[in-house]
């Protein structure tokens, strides 16, 4: 019965073999998206202009694309579609999404959209005014070809698979849970999800929104943006963070469900604090919708404004608090285990805080006026995002690599991935604190002699980082040339979700009939 | 079906903040409007009464103070108009109501129809700084070679002092920025 050849990837409807495509696109806008940063940091390895003397607008693009494609094409379908499709049903005795047909258009738009975007670069000197798209850089005086059009139809068709995915997991997680598996029961992979997609669905159509207008602006003499006709840019700037913000919760509270039950598996203890860690992210929801101009603090907004910006960003602080801590104290007294996925979780933990730290310093109105738009911002997004949100995914990927393929991973290459990755990602970005708050701009492919030492260091990291993700790539060969096969649960007593009681490969259709489910998963 | 019931709601959702974003764009500019943010003066129907008897001692040491204003203007460079203030700076009491002038000239050879910009510096002050008639509030034309006065008309709002965060303000500046109206901008 089963469709074989690529009917069965083109037509498919199970959430298996879909979320196996958003991995396997993931890696493939990865492997673009890291190029990309690596010709960057060959440019900014030195002073003076190496490679993009002859076009900086290609500089622009360049990071530009970096950034859209790391946001909309690796992280987010990998943690949601990749690991969400996967694990959601399963975890929560479900025979599959709620909605199939919808699942197989959500991961179909993205290709199209990658194209999109692709086709932007090569147009009329490509996009080049960031990932944030700010007017009036990218309206008709600041790129007069249609370039800004094809990035913006891209992330139009990116927006609306993101809506139907979101719609289908939330219909699936509050309406498909098995008999026994209350909202308090999920596990917190599941809770991350659900938190995830009422975001997405609430932040992306206002996306959807703003650059609707700056089309309109664009093509059709609307003047939403412009002041001659009597519009404001800085309309846009509310309306891109009030999606931009979310965004990033978005982006990284997956990789905190994925933390949560490696955490949890490897230690061989339920989450501390289960409760206390599904409402953190609740509000780390809630609160992320009401903080986002702490983005803007130099256009020029009131003090009043900025105080309660200020404070509102800061309170963040304490449900993330509450998550940093409860994994801490899941391990205390724990029978710990480090595993490669155990290693990628420790990791994140720490460096995740250390972003969060840096976050909680750009927060404060007064220090982010100096230092905005600096080196310090991008390494405290890094920290969070490719530090954070990355190596959620690759210990999502060891954690559950053997439930998906059948085959378990290398468990000494696997270490080896971790530490150069670690080693890389640390040697790229903490030297950007450095650089930042000596008042590095970013997005500028030159810089002064001054700030050369460290400049070197990083992109010497970007190098290590990279040769960590080529190794990655030699770990899924020897992954897929294992011959043995892997047990139904190869992590022993810790791992006490459903997905471990059904076989490694999962049948094509799993839980037919609804598991009976005893205990808190 | 549940699901589907479901489904249909967050789709509903999904599309009431489309509508959402796009309200964003009257209401942004209502709320500058009634709260002077980003330097957005308030516009009053009428100029105030004058006040008849002192109220208290601080009123009317509110309207002993004194404000100057600066008067600052600019030109988009897609219109071709001279435009700049009559004066430069002017110095009335509080909560009384003046009449200040621009002066535009169209310096091309055909009708042009162009629209001011406006907000106040300090941003905090623009809440308290109320215009009664401006020129910005419609679009002007200009024939050619037409030069014309472009009154505006505004008074200060006395709570200024009052307000512990604009008490110390001692000079407010007015500035408008003329844009050539965009149906008529070469594309």
């Amino acid at each position: 019965m089963t469709p074989r050849g690529w009917r069965r990837w083109l037509y498919s409807t199970n959430h298996k073999d879909i979320g196996t495509m958003y991995l396997t696109f993931s890696v493939i806008g990865g492997i673009v998206g890291g190029a990309m940063s690596i010709l960057l940091r060959m440019e900014l390895a030195e002073p003076g202009l190496q490679y993009f003397a002859e076009d900086h607008q290609a500089y622009n693009v360049l990071v530009s694309a970096h950034g859209l494609i790391m946001v909309f094409f690796v992280v987010m379908p990998a943690l949601i579609g990749g690991f969400g499709n996967w694990f959601v049903p399963l975890m929560i005795g479900a025979p599959d999404m709620a909605f199939p047909r919808l699942n197989n258009i959500s991961f179909w738009l993205l290709p199209p959209a990658l194209a999109l975007l692709v086709t932007a670069g090569l147009t009329d000197g490509g996009p080049g005014a960031g990932w944030t798209i700010y007017p009036p850089l990218s309206g008709p005086d600041g790129h007069p070809g249609n370039a800004i059009d094809f990035a913006i139809l891209s992330l139009h068709l990116a927006g609306v698979s993101s809506i139907l995915g979101a719609i289908n997991f939330i219909t699936t997680i509050l309406n498909m849970r098995a008999p026994g598996m209350t909202m308090h029961r999920m596990p917190l992979f599941v809770w991350s999800i659900l938190v995830t997609a009422t975001m997405l669905l609430l932040a992306m159509p206002v996306l959807a929104g703003a650059l609707t207008m700056l089309l309109t602006d664009r093509n059709f003499g609307t003047a939403f943006f412009d002041p001659a006709g009597g519009g404001d840019p800085l309309l846009y700037q509310h309306l891109f963070w009030f999606f931009g913000h979310p965004e990033v919760y978005i982006m990284i509270l997956p990789a905190f469900g994925i933390i949560s039950q490696v955490v949890s598996t490897f230690s061989r203890k339920p989450v501390f604090g289960y409760l206390g860690m599904a409402y953190a992210m609740v509000s780390i929801g809630l609160i992320g919708f009401v903080v986002w101009a702490h983005h803007m603090y130099t256009v020029g907004m009131d003090a009043d404004v900025r105080v309660y910006f200020v404070a509102a960003t800061m309170v963040i602080a304490v449900p993330t608090g509450i998550k940093v801590f409860s994994w801490i104290a899941t391990m205390w007294g724990g029978s710990i285990e480090f595993r490669t996925p155990m290693l990628f979780a420790t990791g994140f933990i720490f460096l995740f805080t250390m972003g969060g730290v840096t976050g909680v310093v750009l927060a404060n109105s007064g220090v982010d006026v100096a230092l905005h738009d600096t080196y310090y911002v991008v390494a405290h997004f890094h920290y969070v995002l490719s530090v954070g949100a990355v190596f959620g995914i690759f210990a999502g990927f060891y954690y559950w690599i053997a439930k998906m393929s059948g085959r378990q991973y290398p468990e000494g290459l696997g270490r080896i991935h971790f530490w150069i990755t670690f080693l890389g990602v640390n040697l790229t970005f903490f030297p950007q604190h450095f650089l930042g708050l000596a008042g590095m701009p970013r997005r500028v492919p030159d810089y002064p002699d001054a700030f050369a030492g460290w400049n070197m260091v990083s992109s010497i990291g970007a190098y290590i980082g990279g040769f960590g993700f080529l190794f990655f790539f030699y770990v899924v060969y020897r992954i897929f040339t294992n011959r043995e096969r892997a047990p139904d649960n190869p992590w022993g007593d810790g791992a006490t979700t459903l997905e471990w009681t059904v076989s490694s490969p999962p049948p094509v259709h799993a839980f037919e009939e609804p598991p009976l489910i005893g205990r808190r998963a | 079906m549940r699901n589907t019931t479901l489904a249909l709601v967050f789709a509903g959702v999904a599309v009431g903040m489309v509508g959402a974003s796009f309200a964003a764009v009257p209401l942004y500019r209502l709320f500058c409007q009634l709260t002077g943010y980003a330097g957005t003066p308030r516009i009053a129907a009428a100029a105030p009464a004058p006040a008849s008897s002192p109220a208290s001692a601080s009123t009317s040491m509110a309207e002993a103070r004194t404000m100057t204003v600066r008067f600052n203007a600019d030109v988009n460079h897609d219109l071709p108009w001279r435009f700049r203030p009559a004066q430069t700076q002017l110095t009335l009491p509080l909560g009384e109501t003046v009449l200040a002038s621009y002066v535009a000239e169209n310096l091309s050879r055909e009708p042009i129809t162009g629209t001011a910009t406006f907000n106040v510096t300090p941003l905090k002050a623009a809440y308290y700084f109320i215009k009664v008639e401006c020129f910005c509030f419609t679009e002007q034309t200009l024939g050619p070679g037409q030069r014309a006065e472009m009154p505006v008309s505004f008074f200060i709002d006395p709570e200024i002092a009052e307000d512990p965060d604009t008490a110390e303000i001692k000079t407010v500046t007015l500035s408008y920025t003329f844009f050539r109206v965009p149906e008529e901008a070469p594309r």
